[in-house]
């Protein structure tokens, strides 16, 4: 078992090296950053000045290792927008998002597996077929509309739940949390659902037809010969089975869902880090836009490797192959 | 006399569809007595497993009970609620199946297995539960139960399974075992086993049993009583030693002549000519077209030098650290122009893959093949191309060898366009005669492969071995998962087209009545090594080491059967 770890996370780290490298190599190749941060007023020297206190004449490989050892202490430098470090901003808009992706993966992960289970052992009744049809808006809607769609409905028309932003929020130890104010917690219902439904329907398709897949096995007839009643054997028997593939998908959506956040956040207005993302593309403020990548894939990474552990903790024939 | 502890009484099951009620079990009687164990034979879609699956109350929808009563101590169950057949499911009808590497979850320990269906049916407590399946694992022979116990099943070996599937039947003293086909996966040495086993708890528990199998050799040494099917209705009943030796029914009499006998050699394979299915055809025709292969420079077309294959068992990141698993080991032979030479021993010792290195589908770590005098192993990749067009191979599973999403015409015209033998105009026209060859209509061609049984498919995959003049065929257990009556049909097939053709060809089986009727010479194999290479006559009449002399006396025989 300890060598897999030790495998995967070296894979890992490997993986992060890579996409450091591509991180920095925006800050030589997307356009030229002091064109943005000085004005048309600027004289020769003020250029070579910000140059070099930036960092920006030493060779590549040079800024490159810098870029990497500061990385690695999270360190991405300034912000050539707000002049702030990189850090402080992202460390400040972390909780929104967060917060904001926790709550869908709950929503996506609990919902999927419920329906999918429902839907493959009720699979000829009719609600069944109505969430499999209703399934497919999930599944063919691009995000931003099921956002606005969900907007007009719930606040303009009944206008039960705010539109925009992240209500009040309360802060604890640098950690601004929505879950505990009444408006937070409200604001956090149509973003969650906006930004988890595309997840949460494609989990429920996957352990649906991987549950009937497994349904069909003979360890599940002989379960039933053993005189196995059916609840045994459709929630032990099967539903493990079933969650063999399915976590390796939960948890590739699960980056995802951090991912995706760009979208929902603009449409909610949600001061996260993908509106802070956009915000950066619009400037190319190129150390923000390397952090935010660097954390992306940082999350990425860390989710899959303990995706990896928990599959082998799941099936023992990979902890048999694994050692 | 005592009372039958199931009695089955004019069962009839029926499948509604589209062309009206199907009945694959028609009025169908038989009784079981306590200990005594009855055979159910007859080919596949005999309605042999639906009877079964009646019995215990698990045919699959939309299949029903249409009429008939079955009885169980005195107590009828066929008319019970869902919810009743349950409570009788395990605790009073065991079950085995056939395939013992997918009968059991592969996420749950053995222990939990077992722990698990003993307090379903006892109400006892998980130490007593604990206690019980561990008692019933030493009872099946399953040796260091404690250890075992908290092991997953795919840490055990066929048999082993099997095993504790059988344990796991017996979990709360039934009444009945109902085993479909529970040896058909196994060895020829494990099945002995695992029959034994089950004649021994026969007469131990007095359990009833009936053992579902199409093998004639598995009734004749297991079974007291036997019950023969064909199509859905019994032809025969009686007991087991009457109905070998003097069958009254003609399907019997023609079911009991094709099985193959281990003790002569016979010229071709008797084939079930019950119900006019015989088919016939003419495979003189097929010599015509066919360019008949040259001989070989030196007589000899396949030539293994001590070839060795090692897999790698313990990965690790230094070499010196890494442990192989010898499969082969340092094994030679010639196969003479236009001879069948056969490789048998259990599954493990090395037989399948020795026939992967000679179709150049597993490199070789040592030793050397040659082919017509050239080494295959040293070879270019357009030499290996060449070579792979004068080789076919014919692999075990018709189901899962044929692409389910290719339409016959294109499986069978593949390997044509890919060694551009032909030009695309002529193609179609050269699978219809290969298909007409192994007696498929043409109308076979434009349609897919779940459209035909295992038998046909098999045949597909003969013509489309066949498809580039091959001048040297592997058949790697061609007939091993199918019937008797349609494996005479494939092992004919196979014979005609060697004798016709002057084919070469390497025969593995674990079948040693079809060996010894198939092929010249035969090669044993054990733990990798070959131990033993004679001709096959000699190799059957008096055996050189112990190891074959073992193995044949494991066949299941048809004693009373001789002439």
């Amino acid at each position: 078992m300890l060598p897999f770890i030790l495998k995967r996370v070296f894979q890992s780290i490997l993986v992060l090296v890579i996409t450091g490298a591509i991180a920095f190599s925006m800050f030589t190749f997307v356009g030229d950053p002091i064109d943005n941060m000085l004005g048309q007023e600027r004289t020769m020297e003020d250029v070579e000045r910000l140059r070099a206190q930036l960092g920006l004449d030493k060779p590549i490989p040079v800024q490159y290792f810098k870029f990497l050892n500061e990385a690695a202490q999270g360190n991405f430098g300034v912000s050539y927008r707000q002049g702030r470090e990189v850090s402080e901003i992202i460390m400040e808009r972390a909780p929104a998002t967060l917060e904001l992706a926790a709550l869908s993966a709950i929503f996506a992960i609990v919902m999927g597996i419920a329906l999918g289970v429902f839907t493959a052992i009720r699979r000829d009744g009719f609600a069944a077929h109505f969430i499999m049809s209703a399934s497919l808006i999930g599944v063919s809607l691009p995000t931003f509309l099921i956002g606005i769609l969900l907007i007009y409905m719930f606040s303009v028309e009944l206008g039960w739940l705010p539109s925009f932003g992240r209500g009040e929020v309360v802060e604890i130890g640098g950690w601004t949390t929505g879950f505990l104010t009444e408006s937070g917690r409200k604001a956090l219902i149509l973003p969650a659902i906006t930004l988890g439904l595309y997840q949460m329907t494609l989990i429920m398709r996957l352990v649906r037809s991987e549950m009937l897949e497994v349904l069909r096995q003979d360890y599940i007839r002989f379960a039933r010969a053993r005189g196995l009643s059916e609840r045994v054997i459709n929630f032990r028997h099967a539903l493990k089975n079933t969650m063999v593939p399915v976590i390796t998908v939960i948890g590739l959506q699960l980056g995802a869902i951090i991912a995706f956040a760009i979208i929902t956040e603009t449409v909610f207005q949600w001061p996260g880090l993908g509106l802070l993302f956009i915000n950066a593309i619009q400037f190319v403020d190129i150390p923000v836009m390397a952090a935010y990548l660097m954390m992306i894939s940082v999350m990425f990474v860390v989710i899959n490797l303990l995706v990896d552990i928990l599959y082998a903790f799941i099936d023992p024939r990979l902890r048999v192959s694994a050692k | 006399m005592t009372e039958p502890v199931l009695s089955i009484r004019n069962l009839t099951v029926e499948i509604p569809t589209r062309r009206g009620l199907f009945k694959p079990v028609q009025n169908v009687s038989y009784d079981i007595f306590p200990g005594e164990i009855r055979g159910v034979v007859g080919e596949s879609g005999a309605g042999k497993s639906m009877t079964g699956n009646a019995v215990i109350g698990l045919l699959d929808d939309p299949a029903r009970v249409a009429s008939g009563e079955i009885w169980l101590k005195g107590r009828r169950i066929d008319n019970l609620s869902r919810e009743e057949k349950r409570a009788i499911r395990g605790r009073e009808i065991g079950m085995i199946f056939q395939d013992p590497l997918t009968s059991l979850n592969p996420l749950f320990t053995i222990g939990e297995q077992l722990v698990e269906t003993i307090q379903l049916h006892l109400k006892v407590s998980a130490a007593e539960a604990k206690e019980r399946a561990l008692a019933l694992l030493d009872r099946v022979s399953i040796p260091d139960p404690k250890t075992r116990f908290d092991q997953y099943p795919h840490q055990f070996s066929g048999g082993m399974r099997q095993r504790v599937v059988i344990a796991l039947a017996l979990c709360s003293e039934p009444s009945v075992i109902v085993a479909d086909e529970p040896t058909t996966a196994l060895d020829v040495s494990i099945q002995a086993q695992v029959l034994d086993l089950i004649k021994e708890l026969a007469t131990e528990t007095q359990v009833g049993v009936i053992l579902v199998t199409h093998d004639m050799g598995v009734i004749a040494d297991t079974t007291e009583q036997v019950t023969v099917m064909y199509s859905g209705e019994v032809v025969e009943n009686g007991p087991t030693d009457k109905v070998l030796s003097a069958p009254e029914h003609e399907y019997t009499k023609s079911l009991i002549s094709a099985v193959p006998r281990p003790q002569v050699k016979l010229h071709r394979f008797p084939q079930v000519s019950y119900g006019g299915r015989e088919t016939t055809f003419k495979i003189e025709d097929l010599a015509r077209n066919w360019h008949k292969p040259e001989p070989s420079k030196s007589g000899k077309l396949v030539e293994v030098n001590g070839i060795t294959k090692k897999f790698l068992e313990k990965s690790a990141i230094l070499p010196s650290q890494r442990t192989y698993f010898t499969a082969v080991d340092n094994v030679s032979f010639d196969i003479k122009d236009g001879e069948v030479f056969g490789l048998v021993g259990e599954s493990g010792s090395g037989k399948s893959t020795v026939a992967r290195m000679i179709g150049t589908l597993l490199s070789v770590d040592g030793g050397h093949v040659k082919f017509d005098g050239d080494d295959v192993t040293e070879m270019s990749a357009q030499g290996i191309a060449n070579y792979r067009k004068q080789i076919q191979m014919i692999f075990q599973d018709p189901f899962s060898s044929l692409n389910p999403r290719m339409k016959v015409e294109s499986i069978v015209a593949e390997p044509l366009l890919h060694h551009k033998i032909l030009p695309p105009d002529q193609i179609s026209a050269r699978v219809h005669e290969l298909l007409d060859r192994v007696g498929l209509t043409r109308a076979a061609a434009s349609k897919y492969p779940h459209e035909f049984s295992g038998g046909q498919r098999q045949r597909i995959s003969i013509a489309r071995a066949l498809a580039t003049q091959p001048r040297f065929l592997i058949c790697d257990e061609p007939t091993s998962a199918l019937d008797v009556s349609i494996q005479a049909q494939i092992l004919n097939i196979l014979k005609d087209l060697q004798e016709h053709l002057g084919l070469t060809m390497l025969f593995i089986s674990h079948d040693l009545p079809v060996v010894r009727q198939m092929c010249d010479r035969v090669g044993v194999m054990k733990q990798g090594q070959l131990i033993e290479v004679q001709d096959a006559e000699t190799l059957f009449a008096k055996p050189e080491q112990e190891y074959t002399a073992q193995l044949l006396d494991l066949m299941p025989r048809l004693a009373q059967l001789s002439g």
